[in-house]
């Protein structure tokens, strides 16, 4: 049987079923030998896969983590040393206006809107000037606003400049009702007096660059002041001086970066944070952390995808491997049950004809015997005038003698059947006689059925060489197949024809009950069989095809159920010169 | 009239058949055992020998190579109830006449032996043409 490496790969053996008994039986389970090999294959290959998988997971989560809160720390401590800078800035220019003009110079309107339109030009950011005196009056204004005389005694900021020497405010609206923040700086006039310099920055500036940064992950850097509102506008929390949702972040000298909660939203947050020294602010980035463990998991489900191919593909190969050995291994089991059952036959049909030899002997003799006698009894009555009229005994001793001619015809056989069974000869063999030779092997039963049996060899089919025993098994199994199809009253043709010089087309045709085609297929397949409960061994045709491929010969069959078989048999034509 | 011996163990076997073949005129020896026979060809002379190929003590072949022996012209039918290819192509070899199964037909038979005693006599005649020849080459004048 020729298996094909789709044959090999696809379970075969899954729906086998064991019918043997004994010495045939399969010595492996398959199906949990199948099951068993792919379970240990896949764990094994799986488990460490699996596992370097989700322990490069973790690592990478977290080294991905913190290198963003380290890159967000860094950039943090840029943000802040910029607003400083600007910061300081502003109050180091302020300090070098008051330190370089008198107070009677700065009370001046004309000199304060210079100065001004001065700090205006070089610096930009600042809106107004004012000079106020100890008291708190504003007595000189320069600016968009008409705040010139305003008290400031009461405010907040006034008394902070007071005691620290200078000062820098929150972001609040203040007269003005705009969001703005102040820069004052005190000085300390020779008489023991003081007076101010107050100017407002509009935060602008301060927004602009704070929003035009670009932070990776959507996130927001923003300022807020210790009451936790907002002092620049915020992508993620609203407007200047409304309540920033997270928590105010601890005092700390460093850049801080931690994990939030937006209580809000419920997103899980990177909060870079810094408090900003010598101002009321504290700088703050915040990034969502999903976004920004983004290209992380990009690559991640990248590499979860590759993950899962290469495991498609090795459980395929490994399907595919199993499958082909364990079909390998059933193929030479049922192999090794074949040989086994071949060999048992061979065996047995050896002991028969040993026994049919046997007998063949023990019969001729007294057959001989009873030959001689019944012929000396006619003898006797064809010589001897007084028995000759006697048509009657006459006619018994004739069919004794016919009847032992009968049974030396069958010990004849029996000794031919035995002495072809074993040795492999080629003998010549003349076809027609052959064929009638082993339908004698059937008996009567045609006859009882009334079954027609048509031979004919065609003329120019001269004596060949071959192997008459095994030749006669052949013929005889597909006889013994044909008269179990037949139904009584049915045909049994055989036809030979020389194909060309070197093959002879033996056809074995009956009008039986047929095969169906599902079980054409496999009708050569050892120990299949459709009559196991009349006691078929599903061997004879099988048998029956490895002794025509011994013969060097070719064995098919066509069938149709309830209109007949056909098997055609090529044999090879040598002629006894070696032709 | 054809002289025969038949040689056989089983008596039923060899008495009918040598009545039968007296009835059809032959004169008939019979012999049990291989050892009488040999002794009875040494001391008749027989157109031809039905030799059993399957007896106890000295079986059919044996006795074959020591009739030949004395006496190759001798013609030799064998008998057998166990007809083998093998025994058949050695007995040839011996130089048997001929190999026949058991049952026989008597027809058969007699047409065997009515061909053993031709047979004989051509060799029987050739031999005395031989003692002519040198006896006239040796007494020639």
């Amino acid at each position: 049987m020729a298996f094909t490496f789709k044959d090999k790969v696809s379970l075969t053996f899954w729906d086998h079923q064991e019918i043997s008994s004994g010495p045939y039986r399969s010595r492996y389970n398959l199906r949990s030998l199948w099951k068993q090999t792919v379970m240990i294959s896949i764990l094994i290959v799986l488990i460490p896969l699996i596992g370097l998988t989700c322990f490069d997971y973790t690592i990478t989560e977290e080294a991905y983590e913190s290198e963003i809160m380290l890159r967000t720390s860094r950039f943090v401590s840029n943000i802040r040393r910029t607003i400083a800078f600007f910061l300081s800035e502003r109050s180091f220019a302020l300090n070098f206006i008051i330190q370089d003009n008198t107070y009677e110079e700065l009370s001046e309107a004309k000199r304060l809107s210079y100065i001004l339109n001065n700090l205006k030009q070089s610096l930009g950011g600042f809106t107004d000037l004012g000079v106020i005196d100890q008291t708190g009056k504003q007595h000189t204004y320069v600016g968009p606003y008409a705040f010139k005389d305003l008290y400031y005694k009461d405010a907040a900021w006034f008394k902070q400049v007071v005691h620290q020497g200078n000062y820098i405010s929150d972001v609040f609206k203040g007269y003005r009702n705009a969001p703005h923040l102040v820069v004052a700086i005190k000085k300390e006039l020779p008489n023991g007096g003081f007076f101010i310099l107050r100017s407002s920055l509009d935060n602008e500036r301060f927004n602009e660059m704070l929003s035009h940064l670009e932070i990776s992950g959507l996130g927001d850097a923003f300022l807020v002041n210790e009451e936790g509102i907002l002092q620049t506008p915020s992508r993620l929390f609203g407007d200047v001086l409304q309540l920033m949702p997270l928590p105010v972040p601890k005092p700390s000298v460093n850049t801080e970066v931690l994990e939030m909660k937006n209580a809000k939203t419920g997103n899980s947050l990177f909060v870079g944070y810094t408090y900003i020294s010598d101002t009321p602010y504290i700088l703050m980035v915040v990034m969502n952390k999903q976004e920004a463990l983004k290209p992380w998991h990009t690559t991640r489900i990248k590499l979860i995808s590759v993950l899962i191919a290469t495991v498609i593909i090795i459980l395929l190969v490994i399907l595919i491997m199993v499958t082909y050995l364990v079909n390998n291994i059933f193929l030479a089991d049922r192999k090794r049950a074949e040989i086994l059952h071949h060999v048992e036959y061979s065996n047995k049909m050896a002991s028969i004809g040993r026994m049919a030899a046997g007998v063949a002997h023990e019969i001729n003799n007294p057959l001989a015997i009873i030959n001689e006698k019944a012929g000396l009894i006619m003898d006797l009555f064809t010589y001897r005038d007084e028995y000759t009229k006697d048509g009657k005994l006459l006619e018994l001793i004739k069919s004794i003698i016919s009847s032992v001619e009968r049974c030396a015809v069958i010990t004849k056989r029996l000794l031919s059947f035995a002495r072809n069974i074993d040795v492999s000869v080629f003998q010549p063999i003349r076809l027609k006689e052959f064929v009638f030779e082993v339908l004698g092997f059937l008996g009567k039963e045609a006859e009882y059925r009334s079954i027609q049996i048509d031979v004919s060899v065609a003329e120019d089919i001269d004596e060949f060489l071959s192997d008459k025993g095994k030749l006669q098994q052949i013929f005889l199994n597909l006889f013994n197949n044909s008269m179990a199809a037949l139904y009584d009253g049915g045909r049994l043709e055989i036809n030979a024809v020389k194909k060309n010089k070197e093959t002879i087309l033996i056809t074995i045709a009956d009008s039986g009950c047929g095969i169906s085609e599902k079980d054409l297929k496999r009708i050569f397949e050892p120990f299949f069989t459709t009559k196991r409960n009349k006691g078929g061994t599903g061997l004879g045709l099988s048998i029956t095809y490895n002794l025509v491929q011994e013969l060097g010969g070719n064995i098919s069959v066509e069938s149709k159920v309830d209109e007949g078989t056909r098997f055609s048999i090529l044999l090879p034509y040598k002629l006894k010169n070696g032709s | 009239m054809e002289r025969i011996l038949l040689v056989d163990d089983e008596k039923e076997f060899i008495e009918p058949l040598a009545e039968r073949m007296r009835n059809r005129g032959m004169n008939v020896s019979t012999s049990t055992c291989a050892k009488e026979a040999i002794k009875k060809v040494q001391q008749e002379t027989y157109d031809a020998i039905i030799l059993d190929l399957r007896m106890p003590e000295m079986d059919g072949i044996e006795a074959l190579s020591v009739l030949k022996e004395k006496n190759p012209d001798l013609q030799v039918i064998l008998l057998t109830g166990h007809a083998t290819v093998e025994q058949g192509v050695q007995a040839m070899k011996l130089g048997a006449m001929d190999f026949l199964e058991k049952p026989i037909d008597i027809k058969v038979l007699s047409e065997k032996i009515k061909k053993a005693k031709a047979e004989k006599m051509i060799l029987v005649e050739k031999r005395s043409e031989e003692k002519i020849k040198k006896i006239m080459i040796e007494k020639g004048w």
